[in-house]
């Protein structure tokens, strides 16, 4: 699978070489014709759009290969090289939206990356509050010190929660695995969220105790609109670093609330190579991601300078 | 009545207000006057409730209010700049404070509709306070501030955001609409021309110091320190360190001032003499007046009024005439000093001039 999309890799590369090599000539003659500067760059400026096609290319190739796959029967992949599905089937999709197997994975990973997502942003709301707007003893190491749980391997702490879940029966269960990811998601979120808090004047706070507003009333009344395309970024980070993450996911469930991907290796080594089924099953889990993206589209360049933009 | 008594607040190591007592009445103006970072925020923070003094204390109609929070309060603060909650239409900015004490809802929009109408908001009511221009926007947090009736009204520099026109206009209405009400007014400014203009009472403030309170004008014509003299002067006061010698201020070069005569008693030392630009004049003002001769340094010319910035002796002085008047610079005039409108003050900065403080 791997040497067929390298090979196909390297021919796009000969493609983009030739292309290439046509523009000079004609760049040459513009500039022998004295004063065409103007004209010259003009044509230069034609072939600009090249670079960032040719990334963006790149950059969907591997998609649409996991699309081309999940439309193809596993012996039209395995068969040969095909740029695009020969018998057309949706087999794949059909097994996965009927089979239990398939879709509990589906439902498993989605309860805990919403539960997560609901514990990561309430729990965070308040807590950047009073970093964005109080001065404490160690508010500065704190606050940092939130940062770096994000810093350490999620395997470091995968056998301490095995062992205390286990110990609590809380384990192959959807909560195990969102309180896990509470782990790196809530000071991902208290990060995001206290730059977006920042950004709001504090006379504003101010202006609302003064007005009578008591604090809930005014955090849920003033407070929270203003904050609103920061709650909803927060919420994709969190939602996003918890769709992602495996290993823990893993760890952390057998049968029960086994995740989506744990279920693709798991389906990979029993029956065979179902090329088909993965592709399909992998189509099905970037869908979600997709969809959370395009709500917080304008947002997400904020996001990832935590809210200080 | 509002009462400080011996309020102090520090913040970390540095002292924001040191040892500040004052009273202020029931519908009474008050200007807080003083330069920037003088501490006037930080007083009315303090007024406000939303800060706790570190000593000293709070009192209100005769109850001590050190430390309750200012939601349990009757007070209404403007900022300068724009505050209002940008998630809520105009309507429901100024509603909201009478929304939160519970109001029935035909009291809400009868008192949001006279307040609009006051400010000239009315057109606006619907619109959120981010599309609307700055000088509307502070008109609907004013408009917040008039409904909510509050008995302590604090206007924290509200007009210095504002354009021009606008500024002499709500200036000139602003004490009207609330000294119907009551109210105590507060009103923070760095200008002294606008505590002129509000007439009331002034407290000059300095370094987290109230150097002087009473009536603007006593403050503004009989300061009791240089400090203050200082405070209230735009442009800035002019000074020159003289030496009394019998009925004489004398400075090595030839200049004597008569020294006033209700002043004679004094001893002989050296004394500051301050004095407002408008009392340096080109023309003898007065048979008495003292000519001196200075050298011209930068001449502004606003239109109506030229200021003439003078070098004399070792000292800068501003000279403001009616008039466009042109001088070359480095040009010598003479001009002269009105010994009518000096201000005498010793060593230490205190006023020669005995004096008489608002009864606290």
């Amino acid at each position: 699978m791997t040497s067929v999309k390298e090979g196909l890799g390297d021919k796009r590369g000969d493609i983009l070489m030739r292309e290439q090599t046509t523009p000079p000539p004609a760049s040459n003659a513009a500039g022998l014709q004295s004063a065409s500067v103007m004209s010259g760059r003009g044509r230069e400026a034609r072939f600009l759009w090249l670079v960032p096609t040719v990334y963006i290319i790149f950059l969907m190739l591997p998609i649409y290969w996991l699309l081309n796959m999940s439309f193809k029967t596993t012996n039209e992949i395995l068969g040969g090289f095909s740029l695009w599905p020969r018998s057309f089937t949706v087999a794949s999709y059909v097994e996965i939206l009927t089979n239990p197997v398939w879709y509990n994975g589906y439902i498993s990973s989605i309860s805990y990356v919403f539960i997560n997502t609901a514990i990561s942003v309430s729990v965070a709301l308040p807590a950047a509050y009073a970093f964005s707007r109080y001065r404490f003893l160690g508010d500065k190491h704190l606050f940092f010190w939130l940062l770096t749980n994000r810093m350490a391997p999620p395997a470091v702490f995968a056998l301490p929660f095995y062992q205390l879940y286990s110990a609590i029966n809380l384990f192959d269960t959807p909560w195990a695995v969102a309180l896990a990811h509470c782990l790196f998601n809530i000071p991902l979120a208290v990060w995001i969220l206290e730059g977006f808090m920042s950004g709001v004047p504090k006379e504003i706070d101010e202006t609302a105790f003064i007005d009578g507003y008591s604090w809930p009333r005014f955090f849920v009344k003033i407070f929270m609109p203003l904050i609103a395309s920061g709650i909803g970024v927060t919420a994709f980070f969190c939602f996003m670093f918890s769709w992602v993450e495996l290993l823990l996911a893993k760890t952390l469930t057998s049968v029960a609330a086994k995740p989506i991907a744990a279920v693709m290796t798991r389906t990979a080594s029993t029956s065979g190579y179902e090329l088909g089924l993965l592709a399909a099953a992998g189509v099905l889990t970037i869908v979600p991601g997709a969809i959370v993206i395009w709500f917080v589209r304008n947002y997400i360049a904020k996001g990832f300078a935590l809210g200080r933009v | 009545m509002l009462e400080l008594r011996n309020v102090t607040k520090t913040v970390g190591a540095t002292e924001h207000i040191r040892d500040v007592s004052l009273t202020l009445q029931h519908g009474s103006l008050n200007v807080l006057l003083g330069p920037t970072l003088a501490g006037k925020t930080s007083l009315m923070r303090l007024m406000a409730g939303l800060d706790v003094p570190t000593s000293g204390s709070v009192w209100f109609d005769g109850k001590d209010v050190t430390g309750i929070p200012v939601q349990k309060r009757n007070v209404a603060m403007v900022y300068q700049q724009f505050i209002n909650y940008p998630a809520m239409t105009v309507y429901e900015n100024i509603a909201s404070p009478l929304r939160v004490a519970g109001a029935e809802r035909a009291k809400i929009d009868k008192e949001v509709r006279n307040a609009a109408a006051l400010l000239k908001l009315t057109p606006f009511l619907d619109r959120t306070p981010l599309s609307l221009s700055g000088g509307q926007q502070q008109r609907t947090a004013l408009a917040r501030a008039i409904v909510k009736n509050a008995s302590l009204v604090l206007l924290d520099e509200p007009l210095a955001n504002l354009d021009y026109k606008l500024r002499e206009e709500l200036r000139a209405e602003l004490p009207k609409i609330f000294a119907a009400t009551g109210t105590i007014f507060v009103y923070a400014t760095t200008e002294p021309h606008e505590a002129l203009l509000l007439g009331g009472n002034t407290a000059t403030l300095s370094e987290g110091r109230i150097t002087q309170f009473g009536p603007t004008i006593d403050v503004f014509r009989r300061p009791n320190d240089l400090v203050t003299a200082r405070t209230f002067a735009d442009p800035p006061l002019n000074t020159i360190v003289l030496k009394k010698s019998g009925s004489s201020f004398l400075l090595d070069g030839g200049v004597s001032l008569p020294v006033p005569a209700e002043l004679a008693g004094i001893a002989d030392t050296s004394y500051t003499i301050g004095f407002q630009p408008h009392h340096l004049s080109l023309a003898r003002p007065s048979p008495s007046a003292v000519a001196v001769r200075a050298k011209v340094s930068v001449t502004e010319i606003t239109g109506s009024e030229s200021f003439v910035h003078l070098d004399f002796a070792d000292v800068r002085w501003v000279m403001l005439e009616h008039g466009i008047q042109v001088f070359e610079p480095d040009q010598t005039i003479e001009v002269f000093i009105d010994p009518r409108h000096i201000m005498v003050f010793d060593a230490n900065g205190r006023s020669a001039t005995p004096t008489q403080m608002l009864a606290a």
